[in-house]
């Protein structure tokens, strides 16, 4: 078994590292020894063609897989050189750490302020009212909101646009102070100005966090990420530089599906 | 990289690239041939045709140009695709400043014949253009087989070019002091054959530009540069 892991080029030391992963549902494989190391503060895209197990991996890196019945998972992921699977680790808390975003936003059918203070509240991150509000004000501006909704904060998150809702899913993730935010294709349902708009704050957004995208948009890959790594049939078929990747890939597969030769 | 693009257009628009680009090179090179012949036979109609076909490299450079524009705009190419069209957009350019180049030594076809006579042979300035063409034909076939190898052996043939380009300076320079009367026909000798130095200069960083395509890099470290001219200095004798 290989345990010599391609290990980024970027020179950036790995907040996250995952070695000779398998995932399997029920007796499917969907994911096949993968392993990758997931640079800090840097942006890391996931590309490949669908059904190739991105979500399926992306979901490894905060047990998001534990909620699927038939998931099991193999192999070594750690963060910040901790087992996440080990038995002791608590999983609601590290999720706090490593948050995700999903496709398709889904804030709470709760007001604005309430969406994004639900985490700081469940994990009593708060020590005062104006402490929470705090926190809820940093987390929307950070997540470059707060000037679009300051004067509604108690209107229902769902009144929001699609663009708005997203960012304020980023919001909510935010505000339990995570090192790495997972997003699975944020910006599939978003039109053009309001994926530019994610993509900016993602680019703002990586000072402070590390960031895990997949996306089936090849552009986006190569407009937001520093490190791309490429998918296909549950392997990992290359991973490096985004400049590399998207201009002088070393494997033909790769080669042939980001200049759309293989579907 | 020969599997078929999902989208048939994209296949489409890359080949009318290739050719466009193609075209232009082989325009080039019967450009130099002609304005070659030109010169060693006093041929001044041909010289005038060769300025006037000048123009048809600049109608295909402005429709490459558009369409590797497009090609960018909308196909969005990535990888092998990417290198290949920009490679291409800025070899076209070279070409382009190459058909120039020849117009220009074509220009002077005329007033050369007349200095020859003061400045001897004009045979050095033919074999200059004679192996600036040979590359030429080269870059083209290493283009269509995507051949860095031969991409490499143009750039080291360039240091033919600049090797006969100093012998030629040194030469006009001797008949320069002998005679203050061949100043004029020797002047123009140097600058045509400073033309075919750059044309040469011009297939190199075309040479260059191919093998990035090829293979993703740039070729390593700067070529020797075997033009010294630059830092010839003769100083008349003393007791002259
Ligand atoms: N909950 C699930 N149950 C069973 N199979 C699944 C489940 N989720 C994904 N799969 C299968 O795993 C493979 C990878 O899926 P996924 O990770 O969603 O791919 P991608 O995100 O690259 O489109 C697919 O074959 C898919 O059908
Ligand atoms: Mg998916």
């Amino acid at each position: 078994m290989n345990t010599d892991a391609p290990v980024s080029d970027s020179g950036a030391k790995p907040i996250m590292t995952a070695r000779n992963v398998d995932v399997f549902y029920g007796k499917k494989q969907a994911i096949d020894n993968v392993s990758l190391d997931i640079p800090e503060n840097q942006i890391t895209a996931l590309i490949g063609p669908s059904g190739c197990g991105k979500s399926t991996f992306l979901r490894c890196f905060n047990r998001m897989n534990d909620t699927i019945q038939i998931c099991r998972v193999k192999g070594d992921i750690k963060f910040a050189g901790q087992d996440i699977y080990d038995p002791k680790v608590d999983v609601v808390a590290l999720r706090s750490r490593i948050g995700m975003v999903f496709q398709k936003a889904n804030p709470f059918p709760k007001s604005i302020f309430d969406n994004v203070a639900y985490g700081p509240r469940i994990h009593s991150l708060s020590e005062s009212k104006d402490h929470l509000e705090d926190i809820v004000i940093t987390s929307l501006k950070r997540a470059g909101l707060y000037d679009e909704v300051s004067d509604r904060l108690d209107e229902p998150g769902t009144s929001l646009s699609g663009g708005q809702q997203q960012r304020l899913c980023i919001a909510r993730a935010i505000a339990v102070d995570p090192q790495i935010i997972l997003m699975d294709e944020p910006c599939s349902a978003l039109d053009p100005i309001a994926t530019a708009i994610i993509e900016e704050l993602m680019d703002s957004m990586k000072e402070k966090y590390t960031i895990v995208i997949v996306t089936h948009s090849m552009q986006q890959a190569a407009r937001v990420s520093q490190q791309t790594a490429f998918f296909h049939l549950g392997e990992l078929v290359e991973s490096g530089d985004t400049k590399q990747i998207f201009t002088n890939p070393e494997k033909e597969r790769t080669q042939n599906y980001i200049s759309g030769r293989i579907g | 990289m020969s599997d078929e693009h999902i989208v048939s257009s994209f296949d489409e628009d890359m080949s009318r690239l290739r050719d466009l680009f193609l075209e232009m090179g082989r325009i080039v090179s019967s450009q130099i041939q002609a304005a070659t012949r030109a010169l060693r036979k006093e041929d001044r109609m041909l010289a005038k045709q060769v300025i006037a076909n000048d123009k048809q490299l600049n109608r295909l450079e402005s429709e490459l140009n558009d369409l590797a524009i497009k090609i960018l705009a909308l196909r969005q190419p990535f990888a092998g695709d990417l290198r290949q069209v920009v490679a291409t957009l800025k070899s076209a350019g070279h070409f382009e400043r190459m058909g120039d180049l020849v117009r220009n030594s074509a220009q002077r076809t005329n007033t050369i014949t007349k200095a020859e006579a003061e400045t001897g042979s004009i045979e050095t300035l033919v074999q200059m253009s004679e192996t600036v063409q040979v590359m030429t034909n080269s870059i083209l076939t290493a283009y269509e087989r995507s051949d860095s190898e031969m991409a490499e052996e143009v750039r080291m043939q360039d240091e033919t070019v600049d090797r006969l380009h100093n012998s030629l300076f040194r030469e006009m320079l001797t008949y320069m002091m002998e005679d203050p009367r061949n100043i004029s026909g020797c002047m123009h000798v140097m600058f045509m054959a400073k033309n075919i130095e750059r044309m040469g200069d011009t297939v190199a960083d075309i040479a260059k530009e191919l093998i990035y395509m090829a293979t993703g890099e740039w070729p390593e470290g700067s070529r020797t540069k075997k033009d010294k001219t630059s830092r010839i200095v003769i100083e008349p004798e003393a007791d002259a």
